[in-house]
């Protein structure tokens, strides 16, 4: 895609520090035009927050292999290293974790962790200037009385407060790209609404391009333009948000909606879930991942993965059976 | 911050009563006479009636230890039997003594023990970490006095570089901060470090190992730090539970390791316990005892007020 201010290529991720090594991530392609948000939808270890994390190369170098490409606004993160790294992370791309309260560090103060981050990045800006620019991100992400709450320390605020905070800290040194997390997972669910919609508004202004990662379908269609459906470490269906929702055209990703409570509609019925459980990422199958738990699986699913097949308008699907399904 | 040190301060009163009654009570449950070291085996019984009078040991025991710690909180903690000096004489002197070698040994102990730490816990499961764990073991299982003899072997017998006992050519009296006499400092403090070294750097390579595992470390790389700058963040966050270890440690050697001051026959409070224990002498004994648990409160004391300057998370909790 031209123009795109995020290009993924091939992404591949193995942690080998166990026996066998664990393909985390599987061949994920995905690209981002400046203020775009995709939301990458999957369950627990389909790979999405490992994708995630290796576009900041987050993952211990020593226990990971990753290939394929990362370019981030012309910059090839594959090929960083040591301060360029340094330089990169938080700047052009920058990140919002599930957990603030894990995530920041409970010994210094709110401020002094945001004025450190703008110093690191902007040589020559005074520690008075940083600080009047954390009170502006405080104001801009809604802290009341900032100016106070500067001079906290993470155990002080409550967590939606916290989640504020985490966010002004990413956005403080003006990045093209922001991460998010599962940035609303750990909330109270009134609490989870405010901050999803104080992301957004944010993202709109600056015309940020942001990932979403999130296990809630319901967030992901409301904070997302495109939505990337990942299983086993794969991106097995994307599309704009309508489509993918009205029409999806992969089995696993039918069966994740049919598993949503529909409000009341289904009451006194059980929920419909999703048989099997995700395969062993140490010894995934030659063909589909999905192939075992799938209704309409046949034998050639289990003979190679299948390739991502185009049905327009930028909906892909990694299905041999689109057509049938369809 | 001010009302938390004085909070702290008032919960250190009730603990000091009980230090105070239990060096009363440990006296005087051990058996034996108290003045049985002082008197002649054939004494008569009226002489011994007159000594124990006025010692105050025909009284009964809360009244006993009443005046004992009414005349105590007025710095008098009673006169030593053998010398015939007051305890607080003794053990001033023996105090600072001991002072300067344990401050010496925690800060050898601290310096290393820390660097050891840090260096394990960054390189955990490497040859690194092993060999610095491997040496951290050593420190806290090598019996002391027997490393004190070794080194004494090594670097006063054989070498002839340091005097092997003793604390300067006038003894105990007349210290002077030159190398005539620091000399004399360096076999036992360095023998003495070698405990905190071992556990603070078994401390710190957890710690840091915990550190380093949490989710803000991954945060500060997030956002741009250089290794160097998350080193600053993962000192800060050990800094504290470091202090205390190191505050406690050295706590335990203010109490003067009675084993290494023998060995190294060197005036502190261990070698002044030692002398009280073998001839006796209860008012010296008490006195020690009383005076060293009292250190140990305070500098449990100081360390927590430091703790909270370093971790603002204590003090509210």
């Amino acid at each position: 895609m031209t123009g795109s201010i995020l290009e993924i290529r091939d992404l591949r991720v193995a942690f080998t520090g166990a026996a066998k090594p664990v393909r985390a991530v599987d061949g994920v392609d995905l690209a981002l035009v400046p203020g775009e948000v995709v939301a990458l939808l999957g369950e627990s270890g389909s790979g999405k927050s490992v994708t995630l994390r290796s576009i900041l190369r987050l993952h211990p170098e020593n226990k990971t292999r990753i290939e394929g490409s990362i370019v981030a606004a012309g910059i090839d993160v594959m090929a960083l290293s040591g301060a360029a790294l340094a330089d990169f992370r938080g700047k052009t791309v920058s990140m919002i974790f599930q957990e603030p309260m894990l995530a920041l560090d409970p010994v210094y103060t709110l401020g002094a962790q945001i004025t450190e981050a703008i110093r690191k990045h902007e040589s020559g800006v005074s520690a008075d200037a940083a600080r009047k620019r954390a009170l502006g991100l405080f104001e801009r992400v809604r802290i009341p009385s900032p100016e106070r709450r500067l001079d906290s320390y993470p155990h002080e605020l409550s967590g939606g407060m916290r989640q504020r905070a985490m966010i002004a800290l990413a956005l403080a040194c003006n990045p093209k790209v922001l991460l998010a997390d599962e940035p609303t997972t750990a909330l109270d669910a009134t609490v989870q609404v405010q901050i999803l919609l104080l992301l957004r508004e944010l993202q709109r202004e600056l015309d940020l391009a942001m990932i979403f990662v999130t296990h809630d379908i319901g967030v992901g269609v409301e904070v997302a333009d495109r939505i990337a459906v990942m299983y086993a470490g794969r991106i097995v269906e994307i599309g704009a948000v309508r489509d993918v929702i009205r029409a999806p055209r992969h089995p696993y990703t039918i069966g994740l909606l049919s598993t949503r409570a529909q409000g009341g509609r289904l009451s006194g019925k059980r929920l419909p879930t999703i048989t099997g459980s995700p395969p062993d990422l140490a010894s995934l199958p030659p063909g589909c991942a999905f192939a075992p738990r799938c209704s309409s699986a046949t034998s050639a699913c289990l003979e190679a993965a299948p390739a991502a097949v185009e049905l327009g308008h930028g909906h892909a699907v990694r299905c041999i059976h689109t057509a049938a399904v369809a | 911050m001010i009302f938390y040190a004085s909070k702290r301060i008032l919960f250190t009163l009730p603990i000091m009563l009980g230090v105070t009654i239990v060096c009363f009570a440990l006296v005087h449950l051990a058996p034996g006479d108290p003045l049985v070291s002082v008197l002649p085996p054939d004494a008569s019984q009226v002489i011994k009636e007159q000594m124990m009078a006025l010692y105050g040991f025909d009284r009964p025991y809360h009244e006993q230890f009443l005046r004992w710690l009414w005349r105590a909180l007025q710095g008098d903690i009673g006169t030593s039997i053998r010398t015939g000096r007051p305890v607080s004489t003794e053990i001033s002197k023996a105090v600072g003594n001991t002072l300067m070698l344990a401050a010496l040994a925690t800060a050898i102990g601290f310096l290393l023990g820390t660097l050891f730490g840090f260096v394990a816990g960054y390189f955990r499961d490497t040859w690194v970490d092993k060999a610095a764990s491997a040496l951290s073991v050593f420190g806290v299982s090598v019996p002391h006095y027997w490393l004190g003899m070794v080194l004494v072997i090594i670097f006063a017998a054989t070498l002839g570089w340091l005097p092997p006992t003793g604390a300067g050519p006038g003894g105990s009296e007349d210290w002077k901060w030159n190398w005539v006499h620091v000399q004399y400092l360096i076999l036992p403090a360095v023998t003495m470090s070698v405990i905190p070294m071992g556990i603070i750097a078994r401390t710190v390579r957890a710690l840091v190992a915990e550190i380093l595992s949490q989710e803000f470390v991954v945060g500060l790389r997030a956002k741009g730090l250089s290794e160097l700058g998350v080193f600053g963040h993962v000192v800060k966050n050990a800094a504290p539970t470091a202090l205390a270890v190191m505050g406690i440690q050295l706590g335990y050697l203010l109490g003067g390791s009675i084993l290494i001051e023998t060995v190294f026959a060197w005036p502190g409070t261990g070698l002044l316990l030692n002398d009280a224990i073998f001839q006796r002498d209860l008012p010296l004994l008490q006195g020690t005892i009383l005076v060293l648990a009292m250190f140990f409160v305070v500098l449990n004391l100081v360390v927590d007020v430091m703790q909270t300057i370093l971790d603002p998370r204590i003090q509210r909790a």
